[in-house]
């Protein structure tokens, strides 16, 4: 069987001694060359640790990661992350930080060749003419584009993200998701992303896969987003025939199924190596007339 | 806004003059000649303190315009050499600098890269942590007799009476300086696969430079109040030897010019080190 460019093998995570509840366990999913995966569920269940074992900055406790083929034992370039609170070096302006990553990416380098490098990339984020700015000079947007184009200016073979527009307002948030879709398109990157919102999910995902609560958390479906990445626009995104079919079975899953998944899985063949495919949007001919409020909190 | 700001500065400096005053004033009045002869005084003590403050005529001590003459005095002259127990204040202040730059950099050299390992590893932290405890509280001129007996020159035992005294807040500093570098800056180095050589050099050498550079300043006071001590203690030169020796000599005049001209030079290189503080200070 060909295996995605990211494979999640039985995975599983304790903290403390192995008598303790693990956050997560059994967790197996895949991530294919060029799709944009979200992970949705709520806080608590693990989805940082998740992201952060896939970055290889923690171990799992049990299972393991495969990445192109080979399992992973630690970070790599080859895996970008954008953390949720930008991460950047608060004593390098904005060229320092990107200078900072691609002098990583390719030693070799001289100055001249670094700069013009991470110039390319501060202008596909549209910072140009902030290169000499220091983080505490930028506005969070700002901040977190930085954090961006750090991530794409080594070329990683995929972008780990994590709620990398959570501390954003909604306007700055809207514009940064925009930005995001493009640049994916464009470079066609492999990117998991994790969130708690669903319709930032809905804009940028092509699969959204669904955790459950933890502890014990376990991967309950993957929803596929069935509006193509074409029809994804964020201002008409509630005109789309399939939008409030996809929204109200993440809300559904959110609200109420996250909670009570044991006993769906009493209920019903659940198989966490053979995870369900669901694709509501197609299910919906027309918009179900009752909508669930838009908003859950956690 | 400004100009408010600018009276609170203009008020301020008013005042401090005025106090200046007040403490000139209070000297003056109580460093007045009194009227009339006291009883017969022994020659010697009066050879001593000088004829008119033997009899009372005059007080012993100076008055401010006798500290204004000899500050004046040692300012237009500062560097002379006339023998081995005279020589210019100058020349004392700055074989007391050269002893404290030479400990507190001999200090730096050592504590900087301990505090790194030290920060780095809670084994060595843990390990180390009772010998710092117990040897920090230690007044410094404690190590003096210890110095002496194993160095057997008192010039080096005076700067390592410096360099011990200057280790502990480097030390401390950097390890927790170093201990604490936020773990997010540290994983962007390790998702960009940096070394550890060039991880400690562009990222925690920087996030941590704020508080190693405040032990440094620290360091530095604490290394100029010792020094004074010190060079009571060894003699020969510097300027607390000067202080000593003009104590033996009774000259009050020069022993409170010392005190000022100590305290000024206290002052610059706090703020010498305040400046290089600064320097690597980064806002969040």
């Amino acid at each position: 069987m060909e295996r995605p460019l990211i494979s999640v093998e039985g995975l599983a995570r304790r903290f403390g001694d192995s008598a303790q509840p693990a956050v997560f366990e059994n967790i197996w999913f895949g991530v294919d060359r060029g799709e944009f995966v979200c992970l949705i569920g709520h806080s608590g269940c693990g989805k940082t640790t998740i992201l952060n074992v896939l970055a290889g900055l923690d171990q799992p406790s049990d299972g393991a990661v495969i990445v192109d083929n080979r399992e992973i034992d630690g970070p790599s370039l080859d895996r970008a992350v954008i953390f949720q609170g930008h991460a950047l070096l608060p004593w390098l302006s904005v060229m320092g930080n990107i200078a900072f990553a691609v002098s990583s990416r390719w030693p070799s380098w001289d100055r001249a060749k670094v700069a013009d490098h991470a110039r390319k990339f501060i202008e596909l984020v549209g910072l140009k003419g902030a290169e000499a700015k220091k983080p505490s000079q930028l506005s969070g947007g700002m901040k977190q584009r930085v954090g961006i184009a750090r991530a794409l200016s080594i070329q990683p073979k995929m972008l780990l993200m994590d709620e990398p527009f959570s501390a954003l307002d909604a306007l700055t948030r809207g514009m940064l998701q925009d930005e995001v879709l493009r640049i994916c398109a464009d470079t066609n990157q492999t990117v998991f992303m994790i969130t708690h919102d669903v319709d930032e999910a809905i804009l940028l995902a092509d699969k959204i896969v669904l955790m459950t609560n933890g502890p014990g958390a376990k991967i309950a479906e993957i929803v596929v987003n069935t509006m193509p990445r074409n029809e994804r626009h964020r201002n008409d995104l509630h005109r789309h025939p399939q939008y409030y079919a996809i929204r109200n079975h993440l809300v559904e899953f959110l609200v109420n199924r996250s909670k009570a998944f044991d006993q769906e899985i009493a209920d019903g063949s659940y198989d966490p190596r053979r995870l369900k495919l669901v694709k509501p949007g197609l299910a919906a001919v027309n918009p179900p007339a009752e909508v669930v409020p838009l908003r859950h909190t956690n | 806004m400004a100009t408010l700001k600018s009276s609170l500065g203009l008020r301020a400096a008013l005042l401090s003059l005025l106090i200046f005053a007040a403490i000139v004033g209070l000297w003056q009045i109580a460093t007045q000649p009194t009227a009339g002869t006291g009883p017969a005084v022994d020659p010697e003590y009066a050879k001593l303190v000088g004829a008119a403050a033997a009899t009372g005529a005059k007080s012993a001590m100076p008055t401010p315009a006798d500290i204004g003459a000899t500050i004046w005095k040692h300012l237009m002259d500062p560097f002379y050499v006339k023998g081995t127990n005279d020589k210019g204040i100058g020349i004392q202040l700055a074989y007391s600098l050269g002893r404290v730059l030479l400990g507190f950099g001999l200090a730096a050299l050592f504590a900087v890269p301990l505090g790194f390992l030290i920060g780095m590893s809670p084994l060595v932290y843990r390990a180390l942590d009772p010998f710092i405890q117990i040897l920090k509280p230690v007044s410094p001129l404690a190590w003096m007799p210890l110095a002496l007996y194993t160095i057997k020159d008192s010039a080096i035992s005076s700067i390592f009476v410096i360099f011990i005294c200057s280790v502990w807040p480097i030390l401390i500093n950097t390890a927790f300086g170093v201990a604490s570098v936020r773990r997010e800056w540290l994983n962007v180095a390790r998702t960009l696969e940096v070394g550890p050589f060039r991880t400690a050099f562009k990222v925690i050498l920087p996030a941590a430079a704020p508080t190693i550079m405040t032990g440094m300043r620290i360091s530095v006071g604490i290394a100029w109040l010792v020094i004074v001590a010190a060079e009571m203690l060894v003699g020969g030169t510097g300027i607390g030897y000067f202080v000593w020796n003009e104590w033996n000599n009774l000259s009050i005049a020069n022993i409170v010019t010392a005190i000022l001209l100590i305290g000024v030079v206290g002052l610059l290189l706090d703020q010498g080190l305040a400046r290089l503080t600064k320097l690597v200070t980064y806002p969040e």
